[in-house]
């Protein structure tokens, strides 16, 4: 079995993002850039069967400008056997990245594609589905457990009410949940070693796709700000206070 | 134009989503609401609600219809609508990405805003920035986040018109576990408790549980205490677990992490219980009492079961 796993170079979780005052978007400038944490765990799950022998090859992808080589070799170290960037510096619509990944999924013809569940900058949470929908393969979104079973699937999904486990016939699309894994850190001499594994860089404009974005951002807003309150002095004074919030909630119902 | 509105269930529930998603939609055009799935015909009995033209029941072999078989059903009627609208849920988000896709649409999802039927308001970056969109799109394909909504309530009863059945997937559900627990829907929730790794055992965070009912609250989790095994996956809030806009946040042993922040920061009022006056949910809080939660959340379970 084949695996194509995705990985985007996004702000590092750990970043407060600043928006900027003209609300032309999010200020990036010289903040830790990582690999999406949601793809971390979709490696360590592509790599964990590539070592429990489900699977013979596994190629990571990441969609990006230049820097996003970084996020390949992080792959690459952790495990991937070799990688692939698409470069462009414009900031790709969801739409336009399935669709070059569509091209990428008929040219390499792996058996699974596992990605992140989401991007932890735009959140949107559609590159696989739009993906398993434009190759017509089954999907299985939100996956805290994931097991191969001869040309099969079975995925626990991480949904609203609880859990949902089910079976889904290769080839077909995955989406990593934080609780599928523990994504490994590469140790030092496998961060030296992906340095010598195939990666090759194609330009976004050579797979014919259309590029331009759909959408237009007219702007971009922070949050509105919250003013801390009192401190309260004791459990009689924070009873009394909810006894009043529950009052006027029911009052409003 | 017409709008279409998939109504959210799971496991032969109506959600409680479904009346707010009703509420965002109303001003876009015609309203239409999609039951669909295993038990839809019974499902969309409950589902008259005001501002409502017209049911569509689709029946079908899964009682969470899944995303290959809902996606075909939607695609038939998509060119009948302006919008084709569903909650930011499991169903939601399953579904909306590939239904867009396959339409060649652009979708904006998460919406917390309808400014006009083409402009929207979506947060990123976990909540710590709002996007303000406009599109051109002909079809707008949307997930709504319903708990900035109000529900809408039941009106007169409205024509049902009974679609083929959705068409079996390729996706076998082998097994559905519901989270135990008897506690209010947490994103729809008007009192939402929500407790952290503080609590230290199940045991302790099982206190919790009885301060949420004696509140009438549902019960919410950091990613932490999910990940300790305090609470099951679905009561996680935050970017990665659920958006929750109760009237009343209580976070108690919550540190305030910029992810669990994300889940709830559209809460009316915010408070804190925490040993940490330095914990950044206590600086964002209406207000909040410093202390340990093992000795205040029994005083808080007697004070409110009394009342």
């Amino acid at each position: 079995m084949k695996i194509l796993v995705t990985a985007k170079r996004v702000v590092d979780h750990a970043v407060r993002i600043r928006v900027r005052p003209d609300g032309t978007g999010v200020d990036k400038t010289n903040a830790r850039m990582s690999m999406n944490p949601f793809d971390r765990h979709a490696v360590e799950a592509a790599v964990a069967l590539k070592e429990a022998g489900r699977a013979s090859e596994v190629v990571v992808l990441s969609i990006g400008p230049k820097a996003a080589t970084d996020v390949i070799l992080t792959a690459l170290a952790m495990g991937a056997d070799r990688g692939v960037l698409i470069e462009t510096d414009a900031a790709l619509e969801t739409l336009a990245i399935a669709r070059l990944l569509a091209k990428v999924v008929a040219e390499e013809q792996p058996d699974l594609v596992l990605l992140g569940k989401q991007a932890v900058d735009d959140d949107a949470s559609h590159v696989g589905q739009m993906l398993a929908a434009l190759l017509d393969w089954p999907q299985a979104t939100f996956a805290s457990a994931l097991s191969v079973d001869g040309a099969a699937l079975e995925v626990t999904r991480e949904v609203d009410f609880g859990r949902l486990t089910q079976r889904l016939p290769l080839p077909a699309v995955v989406t990593a949940d934080l609780r599928l894994n523990t994504p490994r850190n590469a140790a030092l001499p496998m961060v030296m070693k992906a340095r010598q594994k195939p990666l090759a860089v194609r330009a976004a404009a050579e797979f014919g796709v259309d590029l331009a974005p759909r959408l237009i951002i007219e702007k971009v807003t922070p949050p509105a700000e919250r003013q801390q309150g009192p401190i309260l002095q004791s459990v009689d004074e924070l009873v009394a206070r909810l006894r009043a919030d529950l009052a006027s909630i029911e009052g409003m119902t | 134009m017409s709008v279409l509105i998939l109504a959210d269930h799971d496991l032969g529930q109506l959600s409680p989503s479904t009346a707010r998603l009703v509420t965002a939609a109303q001003g876009l055009g015609d309203l239409h609401l999609l039951v669909a799935g295993q038990g839809a015909s019974a499902l969309a009995a409950a589902a008259h609600f005001a501002g409502v033209s017209k049911i569509l029941v689709a029946e079908g072999p899964d009682a969470l219809p899944t995303a290959d078989s809902l996606r075909a059903a939607l695609v038939a009627l998509a060119p009948g609508y302006s919008h084709i609208i569903a909650a930011s849920s499991s169903l939601g988000r399953d579904v909306i990405p590939g239904l867009a896709a396959r339409l060649g649409v652009m979708p904006v999802t998460d919406v917390v805003e309808i400014v006009a039927p083409n402009r929207f308001v979506r947060p990123i970056y976990a909540g710590n920035a709002f996007e303000h969109l406009s599109s051109s799109e002909p079809l707008h394909i949307l997930t709504v986040r319903t708990s900035v909504f109000t529900p809408a309530p039941l009106g007169a009863a409205v024509p049902v018109e009974t679609l083929a059945p959705l068409a079996p997937g390729r996706v076998t559900t082998l097994r559905a576990e519901r989270s135990a627990g008897d506690f209010p829907d947490l994103t729809s929730a008007a009192v939402v408790v929500s407790g952290g790794i503080a609590f230290g055992s199940v045991e302790k965070f099982a206190a919790l549980g009885d301060l949420a009912t004696a509140l009438g609250g549902a019960v919410g989790a950091t990613r932490a205490a999910v990940d300790a095994g305090y609470a099951p996956n679905d009561w996680q809030v935050g970017q990665t677990g659920k958006i929750v806009a109760p009237d009343l946040y209580i976070g108690i042993g919550v540190s305030g992490a910029l992810q669990h922040l994300a889940g709830m920061q559209g809460a009316k009022r915010i408070v804190a219980i925490n040993t940490d006056p330095e914990a950044p949910l206590v600086k964002v809080a209406d207000y909040a009492l410093i202390g340990d939660l093992v000795e205040i959340v029994p005083q808080l379970i007697a004070a409110f079961r009394k009342a």
